[in-house]
Formats: C-alpha cells, structure tokens, sequence
C-alpha cells in the first residue's frame, strides 16, 4: 500500500526519502506521491520529521537518501529547477518585518523572475485577490498573525507555482482568518495548485484530499481520512491521532 | 548588454535594493555607520597617548642662579616635563618620586653657574622614575634634548665660529611627535574591519535566526546574488567611514594627506574584500548572532593590538609578530601611513598590496565555499 504508483502526472514523487542528523533518523525511508491538484496533508506529533520531510522536497535541505521529484525535477540533482516551480510558506514566518506589505510583494515577486508591467498586474491581482489594499503600506512586523500569513501566502504564490507548500500556515491565526485562509488554498487547488500542508488542526486535516501519517521518521499511513480512520479502526483522525502520540510517547519511555 | 542592465537584469538588483531599504530603515545599523566613526576618532584621537608630555617634576635647585633658572625653563619649555614644585634635600625629592607626586626630577648642583662662569663642563641630573618605561624614555630624550640645547646657548661659542655642540632630533614625517597622527591613519582600518567583518557577520547570521533565510534561499535566486547582494552595501558604507575618519582627522587633527588618495581608495579595496570575506566565513561557522559577536571579536582583538595599530610591530616578540603577519591589517596599515603620512606611492606600497590580494581571494574561496543554500 505504501509503493507509489509512479505517474508523469504526479506533481510529487518522493522514493526511500530519509534524513539523519548525526545518530538521529528524522526522515526514515518515506515514501509516497501526490497527483496534479490534489491538497495532500502530512500531519504527526512533533518531531515526527514532516518538517525535514517538506525541507527536503523544497530543495532546502539535502536527503541523506533517497530521491524525489518536484514538479518534474529531482530535488537532487536539479534544485534551481525545483525552486523556480514551487511555493513555500515556512513555519517560521519568514517575510523581513522592516520592510511594508507591498516592498516584501515586490521582492518576492523580483526573484522570481517577475518584471514591469507583468510584476505589477501580478501585485495587482495578488492585492485583490487576498485583500491586501489597505496593509500595502504597512510593515510586516506590525501585522496580526492572520495578515502576516496572508502575505506571506501572497509572496509565496507571486509566481503561480505548480507546487505549494504550506508548513503549519495557521499556527497562531484566528478561526475566521483560517476559514478564509482555506477557502483561498481549495481555489488555488482547484486552478491546478497542488497543495501540501502540515497541520496540527483535526479540522484541517479533515479538509484535505488525502493524508500522510509520520511518526518518529516513518510514514505509518497514507490515504484518505476515511481509509485512515479504517486502517486503525478508530472513528475520526483525532483518535487516530492521539493514538499515535500514546504510542510514540510509549516508545521513548 | 552594458554591465549595469546585466546587474538589473539579475536577482541582486532586488536583493540590493531590500538591503539598501533595511539599513535606511535599522536605526541602529545607521548610527553605527555615521556615528562609529566619529566617536572613535574623538576617542583615539584625544584619549590615546602613547607619547608621553607633562611629566610632572621637581625641581632640586642648589645653585640657586640666573643659569640654574634657564636651564629648568628650557626643559620645561621642552613641554616633556612640567615643574610641579621645589624641593630641598634629597630626602623630600626620593619621597615625591617615591609618592608618585613626580615622576621625574632635576637636580641642579650648587656650583653649576660657577663651572659655566669658568667654561668647565656644567653638570645637571635628571632623574627619571623609570617603572614605566614608555614614559621615562620619551622623558630621558626630552631632558638631553633640552640640556643640549640649553648647553649651547649657556656657553655661546666664539664669534665666527660654529657651536661646539650642535645635537639636533628631527624626528620624520610627524614632527610634534603627535599621537593622533600616528593613530587616525590606523583607525581607518580597525572602523573598517569592525564594519565589515563584524556587521556583515551579523546581518547574514541574523537573517538565519529570524527564518528569513529559509524563504529567501527557497526561491532561484543563486548563491552569488545573495552573497553579493549582503557585501555590496557594507562595502558603499565601508568607503563613507573611511571618508568621514579623513576629513574629520583632517579637521580636528590635522592629520596629513601627503599621497594620492585615489591610489588609497583603490588600495582599500583589497582590505574591505579580505573583511567582507572574513565575515561571510564567520557567518558560515556559527548559528547566532552573540556567537558571530563573539568569533568577531577573537579576531578584531590581536587585529588591533598585533597589526601595529597602537604599538610598533617591531617591539613585539617575534611570536606577536609572525601573529601580526597573518592579519590583514598589519599590510593595510603600512599602506594608509604609507599613503597618508609619507606620500609615497605604489612603488613602495606593492609587496603589501599583492600580500593583501593574495589573503582576499584565499578567505573568499573558504567563505563561498563555506556557503551553503540551504538550512540546518
């Protein structure tokens, strides 16, 4: 069940993918592959390597084995190529705070290539679409939780990628903000947008297509939330959560 | 394509520019920039002596003559000592010493004019309290400059015919024997490895701990880009430092300018790269911002104190100085006092500028390659 179905059409494919940080396994052998528009969730207690995992597939930290495919390309051997095709939204908040809403657009917008009028009519429809108007002259550093991740949303879409990805995006947001904020990640996945996200909300992880379960640096369950549910035999993700936490706890007493 | 549209047309035009934002924006950065050197300047200028004036002396005048007089004033017009006061005994000029009320005095015997009156060799002691001997030393060439001079025009010589005596110190290029001369030159180069090594370490470590970082190494700006577009700015600011310690050492030192100084800008260049360099490599080894702060400062220590900018290299022990060899500084300093104090040009100066080219291409090879696109 776990053996990917390599497909030209998946937009992720990640094969044996492991990370070790000295004598410790953060990533072990994980393996799994996300089709063209699909919101893929990786959820798991903390430490459970979906961090390093999302790392590894943005090109922003080396697999110590392994391989995957990002948008086409081997995160390996072609990173530049990967980096240009995909959105990363940090868990970190990762905009610089000293610069405004609209300096931040523009920058991001730059080095993805963006110039002239296709830069502006881009900030344009980047402005309208996640209602930045009236922030566009304010610094990052003064905005609540819900703007700063708007932005950053924004900086990470300038460029329409073909991959996103979102680590813990609504940490620290309110429920309307993050109600919006789904809205706006369904709209993306349904022009094309293939979308992986981390999250430790139940609610959100319902939300997504499929699911990708990590604990301690493996990959214990992949599918839908319903099939999930089935495999452990528990009624929702959230018990099939907690159990996972009992278990890993277990392991380190 | 002209250079300036290839710049434009790449991803360090924007990266610049947001550097050029932030550092207009960081107070603090701009203070260190505009207000660092100044108040190094005022600091060393002022406060560092390393020669040594107004000794204070006693005076233990037992010949008690118009003569005896002349000389204590030729020596304390030498300004190397000031006359603190009378004493009279030995007894009370062992305790002023002793107190540290004085730490020179002279004695004048009491058939000093009498031997002048008769043409016999006048003698007159000096005594110096030699525990620091920095001070004594300038003191003991201070008082046989002055007795010198003093001799000379006790015993004038016969008309027509050239003094007896005519012993003259003349010492080169800083004639009042002036610290801030000697220091301001140098200061350029400690303003300029403080800016360069130690912000430019700081501001790439920074943007590592704020997660910044991560989300601009994830999008397909290159590795030059991003190391060029962090070194750039602090290279503009190292030149407006090393502007602003020449003209404020010119208006409240009169520091000379005695060479070209576009030969010293262009000289500069490969002092600021070594730095730059120097910094990028510290921000490779650490994880923080104090530990940047305080690999710096490792360096910045012997940078100043082995380079040759406060004491003379060659009164160090040969280990300080083959230390002092390995510093940049140490060749950019012969350059600037070089440049400045001595006018020379580029003949004098090309062994140390090809020392301090060959240092910059080889921290910059261990800094890029150092560099990483990626996180921990």
């Amino acid at each position: 069940m776990l053996t990917p179905t390599t497909n030209v059409d998946d937009a992720v494919v990640a094969e044996d993918l492991s990370r070790r940080f000295g004598q410790l396994v953060a990533v072990d052998h994980v393996a799994f592959s996300i089709p063209r528009g699909q919101v893929f969730g990786v959820l798991g207690p903390n430490g459970s390597g979906k961090t390093t995992t999302i790392r590894m597939l943005c090109g922003l930290l080396e697999p110590s084995g392994g391989t995957a495919r990002v948008a086409g390309f081997d995160v390996r051997t072609d990173p530049e190529e990967v980096r240009r095709r995909i959105g990363y939204m940090s868990q970190q908040f990762g905009l610089y705070d000293d610069l405004t809403v609209g300096e931040n657009l523009d920058f991001y917008s730059s080095l993805y290539g963006l110039g002239g009028a296709q830069k502006a009519e881009r900030a344009r429809e980047l402005v309208d679409y996640l209602d930045l108007e009236e922030r566009i002259n304010q610094l990052v550093g003064t905005l609540s939780g819900g703007w700063k991740q708007r932005v950053a949303l924004a900086c990470a879409i300038a460029h329409k990628p073909t991959v996103l990805f979102l680590d813990e995006p609504t940490a620290g947001v309110d429920p309307a903000a993050r109600r919006r904020f789904w809205e706006i990640i369904y709209s993306l996945a349904k022009s094309g947008t293939t979308i992986i996200v981390t999250t430790h909300y139940m609610d959100e992880a319902t939300r997504c297509q499929r699911l990708a379960f990590l604990s301690r640096g493996h990959l214990i369950a992949l599918g839908t939330s319903d099939e999930v549910t089935h495999q452990f035999g528990k009624p929702t993700i959230e018990d099939v959560f907690i159990e996972l936490q009992r278990r890993d706890e277990g392991a380190q007493v | 394509m002209s250079f300036v549209e290839t710049i434009r047309g790449s991803l360090l035009w924007p990266m610049l520019r947001k550097e050029f934002i932030q550092m207009r924006r960081d107070r603090l950065t701009f203070a260190m920039v505009v207000g660092i050197p100044i108040l190094e300047l005022v600091l060393f200028g002022y406060a560092v002596r390393t020669e040594v004036k107004n000794l204070p002396t006693v005076v233990l005048d037992e010949s008690r003559s118009s003569e005896s007089r002349g000389l204590i004033t030729t020596l304390e017009q030498t300004q190397y000592m000031r006359i603190v006061g009378a004493v009279g005994s030995r007894e009370e000029l062992r305790s002023a010493i002793e107190s540290g009320r004085a730490l020179a005095a002279i004695v004048i015997p009491p058939q000093f004019h009498i031997d002048i009156k008769r043409g016999r060799t006048a003698q007159a002691q000096v005594i110096v309290d030699a525990a620091d001997p920095l001070a004594s030393g300038a003191a003991i060439s201070g008082a046989a400059l002055a007795a010198t001079i003093s001799a000379a025009r006790l015993a004038p010589p016969p008309a027509g015919r050239a003094p007896p005596l005519d012993v003259r110190v003349r010492p080169l290029y800083n004639p009042a024997l002036r610290s801030a001369v000697y220091i301001v030159p140098g200061l350029i180069a400690v303003l300029l490895s403080i800016t360069l090594l130690l912000v430019t370490g700081i501001s790439i470590v920074r943007e590592r701990e704020l997660g910044t970082f991560e989300q601009l190494v994830v999008t397909p700006i290159s590795k030059t880009s991003i190391i060029l577009g962090k070194l750039i700015p602090f290279v503009v600011v190292g030149y407006i430092q090393m502007t602003s310690v020449l003209i404020f050492g010119k208006l409240l030192f009169n520091v000379p300018i005695r060479g070209s100084l576009m030969l010293l800008y262009v000289l500069t260049m490969g002092y600021i790269v070594a730095n730059l360099a120097i910094g990028l490599l510290i921000s490779a080894l650490v994880r923080t911002q104090i530990q940047a702060m305080q690999l710096s400062v490792f360096f910045l220590l012997p940078n100043m104190l082995l380079s040759g900018f406060m004491f003379p290299r060659e009164a160090m022990p040969v280990i300080a100085q083959w230390l002092g060899l390995t510093l940049p500084a140490t060749y950019y300093l012969r350059i600037l006092r070089g440049i400045l104090l001595k006018g020379v040009g580029f003949e004098y100066l090309w062994k140390d500028t090809l020392v301090l080219a060959s240092m910059s291409l080889l921290f910059i090879f261990f800094s890029v390659t150092r560099f990483r696109k990626t996180v921990q």
